[in-house]
């Protein structure tokens, strides 16, 4: 409940949320430090942090190519660990973690909860554990009190859509369009239709992500979902200007 | 088969949700095929028009009086279409494609028999075909791809990661989850999310099948021993089913050893002690990674064997105790290729000469009376530029300078 609470008291003040994405230890802790302190500076109301794993089979090349770098830099699960802690202490927002159910799986899943909770993290997201495949993480999930963020695709089914939201806390993340992270969607008809889909499936908050990249983007989803995800966009931006540029782009979303 | 999709506690489906949907057709269309007699037959028509099925049970009699012992025999999948036993495989999942009524295909390949053979698959089913291959694997395996593409498919370098195949894996579903719709990917082996594991060892039991009537009939009783190469491990799989209730017939799959398991450049995941258990590329397996769960660079001379994970089957018979895991070097490899060349005029691939590396360290310990069966999963032709190479062939290098020099200037 605390997730959803906390955007809750949030969409009170705002017509949509903005949460954005973050590899970590991509290209190092200190830019991921003064890129997040730029974020919750302008205004970002939720943040998921990537941690990084060298087979990231549901993201696109911006960010499979942050995720390779983090790792060939030396980036350990015990290090975002540690800078998590370090964030959730800073900032007033919820933070989530992103990774694939390995890193997970292989730090031991209770163990991986209590630490996540001891750092003060809300929420995760596994793009590659469906439920059926979680029943223990799901389990865990409820007892560390830390909100199992699933996922609804184009593809899924009105019915499969009601499955996935039963065991879902904190909000759904919609996925824009088929594919993977990085390509820019358009926010036109068929979007629009399928979020109704989603609206109709669950009273959770929505949050649409994959390829919004603009302030056209984020104005389109307003009263269709709840929160815009930045991703691969504040990456390439990162990039190419440094973290400097990130807060004016993120002051300029909405 | 425990929990849906796991032997043991191997396997599952860690699928993105993008793809839950497609999973459930394939799922319910491969459930109406396994329950369909004609559906088999229908299989085997194909595999004996269009393929050579049944292939050979061949006896190895020069490599037997060599080594004094066991009767070695070997299964010439080398002699399907396109030269291995991933033909099997695709021409299966060709006929689930068909009935789907998807318009197109993508695939995976480490040592490019498997793209090969997809390619082959969609040229004759009229199917758009795009292939994902390690750039690392593109150069290693260059006559493979270049009849793909003059069968029509693109061919993807991947070079992302290690640019080996479990990049190539990657990238694949990466294509899946873009084009889902129309689109059907044709999983090259044993591995990856169900009923992938399943689906692929069902098509590839027709080798056991074939090898039990086989060497019944030469030799007049099981066999003592099989040896199979295990990349994914489909080849293994496909000969080890049919004998999986046969306690008396041992099993033995043969990892890569590269430089030797003591270098850590190998892949050997079941044989040695580096693996661990993980979940990646859609199914949970023992994999080659580190203690944070990346996955950790593999070595091998054989492109189709250089892979981290390994079916959750093999996973599962390995736990078990009822397959027996050993691991050949790089430079055990060449030697066995060239003594069953000169010995028998057959040329293994480099993956499949891995099965005959142990295979030669076990036959002296059995009798004449014994017989051990080595699956040779593939020919050898795609490696001719690995091969020559490490044999340092000068004629074969002055050819190539030579070619090159003229390339260069135009001619
Ligand atoms: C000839 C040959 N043998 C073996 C393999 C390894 O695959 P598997 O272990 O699935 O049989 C390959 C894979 O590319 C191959 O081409």
């Amino acid at each position: 409940m605390q997730l959803e609470q906390q955007l809750r008291d949030r969409l009170e003040k705002r017509d949509i949320l903005l949460m954005t994405h973050i590899v970590l230890g991509y290209p190092s802790f200190d830019t991921n430090r003064e890129v997040i302190r730029q974020m919750v500076e302008n205004g970002v109301d939720c943040i998921e942090m990537q941690i990084p794993f060298s087979e990231p089979m549901a993201d696109g090349p911006v960010i499979v190519r942050a995720n390779q770098e983090a790792i060939k830099n030396g980036t350990k699960v015990a290090d975002c660990l540690s800078f998590a802690a370090e964030m959730t202490a800073s900032h007033n927002i919820p933070f989530l973690f992103m990774t694939y159910y390995n890193i997970i799986f292989k730090y031991g899943e209770e163990a991986f909860f209590e630490k996540a909770r001891g750092c003060g993290i809300k929420g995760f997201i596994v793009p590659d554990l469906p439920p059926e495949e979680g029943e223990s993480f799901l389990q865990l999930a409820a007892e560390y009190e830390i909100a199992p963020i699933l996922i609804f695709a184009p593809t899924s089914t009105d019915e499969r859509m009601r499955v996935l939201a039963s065991k879902a806390q904190g909000f759904i993340y919609c996925v824009a369009r088929r594919g993977v992270t990085g390509v820019k969607s358009v926010i036109g008809e068929e979007v629009l239709e399928y979020l109704g889909r989603c609206r109709q499936a669950t009273s959770l908050p929505l949050a649409v992500g994959f390829g919004i990249q603009d302030r056209d983007d984020v104005s389109a989803l307003i009263g269709k979902a709840d929160m815009a995800v930045i991703g691969s966009q504040t990456i390439r931006l990162v990039d190419e200007k440094g973290a400097g540029a990130v807060g004016p782009f993120i002051a300029g979303l909405r | 088969m425990d929990k849906q999709g796991f032997f043991g506690k191997w396997g599952g489906a860690y699928i993105p949700e993008v793809l839950h949907q497609t999973f459930q057709e394939l799922n319910a269309e491969f459930t109406k095929c396994k329950n369909d007699p004609a559906f088999w037959q229908e299989y085997v028509e194909l595999m004996s028009t269009y393929s050579c099925r049944p292939t050979p049970l061949t006896h190895a009699e020069n490599l037997s009086r060599h080594f004094g012992g066991a009767q070695i025999y070997i299964k010439r999948e080398d002699l399907n279409h396109t030269g291995a036993h991933k033909a099997n495989n695709v021409m299966g999942q060709g006929l689930l494609v068909k009935r789907m009524g998807k318009k197109r295909v993508i695939a995976e390949t480490g040592a490019g028999q498997h793209g090969m053979a997809t390619a082959t698959m969609a040229a004759k089913f009229g199917l758009a075909c795009t292939i994902y291959m390690g750039e690392e694997d593109v150069r290693r395996q260059r006559p493979n791809v270049f009849w793909m593409e003059k069968m029509g498919a693109t061919v993807v370098p991947v070079t992302n990661g290690s640019r080996t195949l479990k990049d190539a894996i990657n990238e694949a579903f990466r294509d899946w989850v873009t084009n889902v719709d129309e689109t059907h990917y044709v999983f090259g082996t044993v591995c990856g999310p169900h009923p992938f594991p399943e689906m692929v060892a069902w098509f590839q039991s027709i080798i056991g099948l074939e090898v039990a009537e086989q060497i019944i009939r030469y030799h007049g009783k099981m066999p003592a021993r099989i040896f199979a190469c295990v990349g994914g491990g489909s080849n293994a799989m496909g000969i080890f089913k049919r004998f999986i209730p046969e306690s008396n017939v041992e099993l033995v799959g043969v990892e890569a050893g590269g430089h030797g398991i003591a270098t850590g450049l190998h892949a050997a995941r079941l044989s040695g002690t580096d693996a661990s258990p993980g979940v990646a590329q859609g199914y949970k397996t023992m994999f080659l990674q580190d203690d944070d769960g990346q996955m950790q660079e593999t070595h091998s001379v054989a492109a189709g064997l250089d892979y981290v994970g390994v079916s959750p089957i093999l996973s599962y018979l390995w736990e078990k105790g009822r397959v027996r895991f050993e691991a050949a070097t790089d430079t055990e490899v060449m030697a066995a290729l060239d003594l069953t060349m000169k010995k028998e005029g057959i040329i293994p691939a480099l993956e499949s000469s891995h099965a005959f590396v142990q295979a030669f360290k076990e036959a002296p310990q059995l009798t004449p009376d014994d017989a051990i069966i080595i699956n040779m999963s593939g020919r050898g032709d795609k490696d001719i530029f690995t091969i020559a190479h490490a044999f340092n062939d000068p004629s074969w290098k002055d050819f190539i300078i030579k070619r090159g020099l003229e390339y260069s200037q135009g001619k």
